[in-house]
């Protein structure tokens, strides 16, 4: 076991784990996030993503040890009570069935936004392709992210 | 107690549990309750409605909501006939201690079938409430008025009562009848279709923004004080069995508790979720192989269903003479069509948290047949069903019978073993290799054309790897009790389906079989409801085929199905060849269908376009669905570019929440189309993670779906137009949709499911296209 000090969506905090504990496990069994989910354990599917560095992070595959900056999770991204566009946009557009792969699917279309803020429909698939839904949200998906790179949130 | 019951007898409190119950759903109130659990009475209003003294209302209803909208409809449902504002209801759900056993989620039934008895009840709670008034003013019930849960007298409107005011913390007290749940109802009737206002409308869901804030709370994530991690430690083979565990490779990890095994079941239980994960991997266990193979492999398996002597065979369905009719066509066509069996594959693998607290269970799970789970429970266990329940909340998406049944019952094992709370979670390569699977199929059809491109004859042979088709959380076939030994004797039959279509075919056989694979129990090859149990596969064979008999005609696709429509015919299906007319028009007509056979006229350049249609029942809702595809002639990559869907399910109730519904169920078969198969070795699947259990992507989704909602009532008006179930039928029609629209594009038929890049590229390439 190893002390270990995260910062996390503005507040710090100090875990007892191994260090090679994947980053996903402390979230959601002892900092209490269930933002992130487990979907595959193998950084397959983005159902785990967070955002280290402005990155999109699959924390199913990320040593807690080897995280040096702050997470931010999906709980951070309305933080303040205020939702973020892209979640108003989600539930404008009624985007989720089950919602289980959502946090994936906001977290890493954030990251994408962060990077190009006014993506061509093309750079849309490819930055979301490896974001699995098994709902087949899909082209919701892509009409709520369309609809904060085009400002109509 | 329940704690429903807890919450109306402590009216201080009553806020709190109604917000409670609207942001936290089942758990907020779940945590409360010690049990014993009775089963609430549904022959009793109080089961179903509770009126709050904010003048707000909660409902109680027995079925499950997999995010397609049923828990917001069942609030327009029952607020349109209590006469509410919808935004002045909630809806707690599935969990069965507080809510009557409505059977969870199944059959796309929740609004054809249980939404009846809401609607009922919800009327009779409203007629209960207009005598207390007509007793309140001293008026007879029919002076009164009622809007908004505010009643009124008619003639002074200055006299005005809140159902708050008139019952609000108290309970009705009121007897309802009927001889089962769906048969529930009092005095009072449903309103006409005509006065209903919030059906028919389309309010946001109201489980959405906790699914984008983070809030939501899920079964994944219930952690009961003093919570243990459990992992399983599945057979490496099917049928293989247990011959020793070293314990002490385990037994000095960090946070190990208990090696639990019985049979061939193994579980690895540690303190924390890394932990079990770590030491499930680590433990060492030596299994012996079965003496003989037990899968054919997967690419070998049509050729093994073809020819295995079927376990069981239906009566087949025969109209007029097909034989004569066959001798005598002018053209006679005959194709084999081959599916593989596919899984649920959820995006979240199976998973289950029991808590063994106060000499009682508790299960938490998102098992969309919570009260079956309860029940199958205290049947494996062998404790009473009082000392059960059940508290459902949302997962991952469960269109069947899922691993999640199997999941419950390992927690709950595990936890009346460790006598503490244990959570279960499969690993993804235990839900992709060991979920059940939709059977997989092999179909040979046969049509017969007279000379002027008429069909007259048409043959239908199915035969489904459906042997020990796995019930719903049934104790002695779920996973665990295989495993254990204690299994029943004997599998359940399964079953073949027919096409749904409504062509009026002079003569016609469909016949179906079904058989097994040399192993059925103890293996990962394992078969259960899929979404449509045996819809996609049967379609996708029939609606190919009667492409194939439009092109051997010469015939443009939509223009040969409205004929095989129209044609006379002596059954009495009026009504529904009306409502089949209806949809594949609409959908031609939205799509800007240009009539004209298939194949398109061959193309140059490397992207092929082309479109296809096919059509299908299920129960009482038709659908059409056009599917437009660009296939790439270089690298055999197919893009369903375009969807159009004309969807008549009756009265719709959400039209916007069943559009979504609508077009990601769409799009679950275009990845059963292009994408999923299960597939194996002679003792093992080898499907175990994303990469080799590929599934459709963001970079598959269609540029552009339309979906038009049709009413093709013959008699659209009516006042007690049905509601028909939705989900399912927009699954069963479009993996011909899509395998039609290849073929215009390409002049190549498809008959063998996924279309994969590389087989097209091959088929292509064979077709020297």
């Amino acid at each position: 076991m190893s002390t270990i000090t995260l910062k996390v969506n503005g507040a710090s905090h100090t875990v007892e784990v191994e260090p090679a504990t994947p980053l996903l496990y402390v979230l959601r069994n002892d900092l209490g996030l269930e933002g992130p989910r487990f979907g595959c354990g193998l950084g397959q599917c983005g159902a785990c993503t967070v955002i280290i560095n402005g990155v999109a992070t699959r924390s199913c595959v990320t040593p807690t040890s080897a995280v040096k900056s702050e997470v931010t999770t999906l709980e951070g991204l309305s933080a303040g009570g205020r939702l973020h566009p892209l979640q108003q946009a989600w539930i404008d557009e009624q985007v989720p069935q089950c919602g289980f792969c959502q946090n994936g699917q906001i977290m890493t279309a954030k990251a994408l936004l962060d990077r190009n803020p006014h993506p061509t429909d093309a750079q849309i698939r490819e930055g979301m392709a490896r974001t699995l839904c098994r709902c087949m949200t899909y082209y919701r998906v892509q009409a709520a992210i369309k609809r904060v790179a085009g400002g109509r949130v | 107690m329940s704690s429903r019951r807890e919450f109306l007898t402590t009216s201080g409190a009553l806020i709190v549990s109604f917000s409670a119950a609207r942001i936290a759903g089942p758990l907020g109130l779940a945590a409360q309750a010690a049990g014993p659990y009775p089963d609430p009475d549904f022959r009793q209003l109080d089961s179903w409605i509770v009126i709050h003294e904010d003048n707000t209302a909660t409902f109680f209803v027995g079925k499950t909501d997999c995010g397609q909208c049923t828990g917001t409809a069942f609030r327009q449902m029952m607020a349109d006939e209590l006469d509410i504002a919808y935004d002045k209801t909630t809806c707690v759900m599935g969990s069965t201690h507080n809510t009557v056993d409505q059977g969870g989620s199944g059959g796309s039934d929740a609004i054809q079938t249980d939404g009846w008895p809401m609607r009922r009840v919800a009327a009779e709670a409203r007629r209960v409430l207009l005598d207390m008034a007509g007793t309140h003013f001293g008026v007879p019930a029919d002076a009164l008025t009622v809007s908004a849960a505010v009643v009124s007298v008619k003639a002074d409107p200055s006299k005005r009562v809140t159902y708050g005011e008139l019952i609000g913390g108290k309970k009705f007290h009121v007897a309802l009848t009927g001889a089962n749940i769906d048969a529930t109802t009092g005095a009072a009737k449903v309103k006409p279709v005509q006065e209903l206002k919030i059906v028919g409308q389309s309010p946001q869901r109201y489980d959405i923004p906790a699914k984008v804030n983070g809030t939501q709370k899920w079964a994944v994530g219930v952690k009961p004080a003093g919570l243990l991690h459990a992992r399983n430690v599945k057979p490496p083979v099917a049928g293989a069995t247990l011959a020793s565990i070293d314990e002490s490779s385990v037994q000095k990890l960090p946070g190990f508790v208990k090696v639990v095994s019985k049979g061939n079941y193994v579980a690895v239980v540690c303190e924390r979720e890394e932990q079990a994960i770590n030491a499930a991997r680590q433990l060492k266990v030596k299994w012996d192989k079965p003496a003989t193979a037990a899968l054919p492999a997967s690419e070998d398996l049509f050729k093994y269903m073809r020819g295995a002597a079927p376990t069981s065979s239906s009566n087949p369905i025969v109209v007029g003479n097909p034989d004569p009719a066959f001798a005598s066509a002018a053209k006679v066509v005959e194709a084999d069509y081959d599916i593989p069996f596919q899984g649920h594959t959820a995006i979240g693998p199976a998973h289950a948290t029991a808590d063994p607290s106060n000499g009682q269970l508790t299960v938490y799970s998102n098992d969309m047949k919570s009260y079956g789970m309860r029940n199958g429970i205290a049947t494996f266990l062998k404790i009473p069903r009082d000392q059960v329940r059940v508290v459902w909340m949302e997962g991952p998406q469960g269109y069947g019978r899922t691993a999640a049944d199997d999941a419950g019952f390992e927690a709950a094992y595990l936890a009346k073993e460790l006598g503490r709370p244990v959570r279960v979670q499969w690993m993804r390569n235990e839900e992709t290799a060991w979920d059940t699977k939709a059977p997989a199929f092999a179909c040979t059809l046969r049509g017969g054309l007279d000379a002027q491109g008429n069909l007259v004859a048409f043959d239908y042979l199915a035969r489904a790897a459906d042997y020990n088709h796995l019930g719903y959380n049934e104790a002695d076939t779920v996973l665990i009790a295989q495993l254990m030994g204690t299994r029943r004797a004997k599998p359940a039959s399964g079953s073949a389906a027919a096409p749904s279509e409504m062509y009026a075919i002079p003569n016609r056989r469909m016949a179906m079989h079904v058989v097994s694979l040399p192993l059925v129990w103890e293996t990962p090859v394992r078969t259960g409801n899929l979404r449509d149990p045996n819809g996609p596969q049967s379609t996708f064979a029939s609606e190919s085929f009667i492409d194939e008999l439009a092109a051997a005609a010469n015939a443009d696709p939509v223009a040969f199905r409205l004929k095989l429509l129209t044609a006379s015919t002596a059954d009495d299906s009026g009504f529904k060849r009306a409502r089949s007319i209806a949809v594949v028009k609409a959908a031609a007509e939205l799509y800007g269908w240009d009539t004209r056979p298939s194949p398109r006229p061959r193309q140059s350049g490397n992207i092929l376009t082309g479109r296809g249609i096919a059509y299908a029942f299920r129960g009482q809702t038709v659908v059409a669905e056009i599917a437009e595809v660009e296939v790439n002639r270089a690298t055999g990559r197919v893009w369903v570019k375009r969807l159009v869907c004309a969807h008549d399910c009756g009265l719709v109730i959400n039209p916007e929440g069943l559009k979504r519904t609508i077009e990601c169920g769409m799009l679950h078969s275009i990845s059963r189309a292009l994408y999923e198969e299960v597939q194996f070795d002679t003792e093992k699947v080898t499907s175990v993670d994303w990469v080799s259990s590929p599934t459709l992507t963001h970079a598959d989704a269609p540029a552009k779906i339309d979906v038009v909602l049709v009413n093709g009532d013959p008699n659209p008006g009516r006042p007690d137009l049905p509601h028909y179930g939705a989900g399912e039928t927009v699954c069963k029609p479009m993996l011909a949709a899509v395998a039609n629209a290849i073929f215009d594009a390409t002049g190549v038929r498809l008959r063998r499911v996924p279309f994969r890049d590389a087989r097209v590229l091959a088929a292509l390439k064979a077709a020297r296209v």
